[in-house]
């Protein structure tokens, strides 16, 4: 895929670097099972609740918000973008670094930050990148997970 | 379960193939919290948004890639990176398969690299990634 330059303004560029209000999360055994059952895990510890699966966070610095406020897609609306042209989105992919596991009775604090911004050309048209990192921390400040994630506007 | 002592490059891990419902999907997207109706509305998926069907959820395949990866370290092993792509869509129906091998053991630091991937029935990777273990002597 190649840079195809075009599509981002300076004005949207201007948005890397926000982040969001920190999301408090208390981690419980239940929503561990859940996650646990959702994604056909195997393993007792997961199975039981004892300790999270690695992906466990995903999504979970996500804002609550009222059903009126979703989007047409159904998707939140990310308080790190601006309107952008392209409206579509995709998964992109993660990078996760694990500095311990996480159990039931955790209590987490995750900040998201918006880093990057880039379009590149792709099969069926232009893409929009958006780049994000989710640092999650225990309450004494403990780093517990850092999460590099990608989504893609086609 | 492995140890690094014994572990060695090429090493494959054992293959498992998903086929998800949209029962499963359902469940997935409710614990995550993703009302995002590619992955349950089916018209507005298909006309609106121009997917051939429903869309299997791109960081589910990234669940299934980290199973794929703590199922062979098992409890004694430790998961310290996890990275993956996801490279092609895969929709409802589709029968994946996750799995990946041993591609650099570092007895220096206790580490293993693994490359990691999800292939569909076609056998094209459309999710590959990378995952580091730290595994006992």
């Amino acid at each position: 895929m190649a840079e195809t330059p075009g599509l981002l303004t300076p004005e949207i560029r201007e948005w890397v670097g926000r982040a969001d209000t920190p999301q408090r999360l208390d981690v419980t055994r239940r929503d561990i099972m859940k996650y646990a059952i959702a994604t056909e895990q195997r393993q007792d510890k997961y199975l039981r609740g004892d300790e999270a699966p690695p992906m466990f966070l995903f999504n979970a610095h996500q804002p609550l918000v009222q059903i009126e406020t979703l989007r047409a897609d159904g998707l939140t609306p990310d308080p790190l973008l601006p309107d952008l042209p392209l409206k579509r989105v995709m998964a992109g992919g993660i990078k996760n670094i694990y500095y311990r596991p996480i159990k039931p009775g955790d209590v987490l604090v995750l900040t998201r930050t918006l880093t990057d911004i880039y379009e590149k050309q792709g099969r069926t048209g232009p893409l929009i990148f958006v780049a994000y990192a989710v640092r999650v921390e225990a309450e004494d400040g403990e780093l517990v997970m850092e999460e590099t994630r990608r989504r893609i506007f086609r | 379960m492995p140890t690094l002592s014994t572990v060695t490059v090429g090493t494959s891990l054992d293959e498992r193939t998903h086929e998800p419902s949209m029962v499963s999907l359902f469940l997935y997207n409710a614990v995550i919290w993703n009302p995002h109706r590619i992955h349950f509305d089916e018209s507005y998926t298909t006309q609106v948004e121009k997917h051939p069907g429903i869309v299997v959820d791109g960081p589910l395949q990234g669940d299934w890639l980290s199973q794929v990866v703590t199922e062979w370290i098992g409890d004694d092993g430790a998961l310290v990176e996890l990275e993956y792509s996801n490279r092609r869509a895969a929709y409802l129906g589709e029968r994946l398969r996750a799995g990946g091998e041993v591609v650099e053991v570092d007895q220096s630091d206790g580490t293993v690299t693994l490359e990691i991937y999800i292939k569909n029935a076609d056998d094209q990777v459309i999710a590959p990634g990378r995952a580091v273990v730290r595994l006992r002597d």
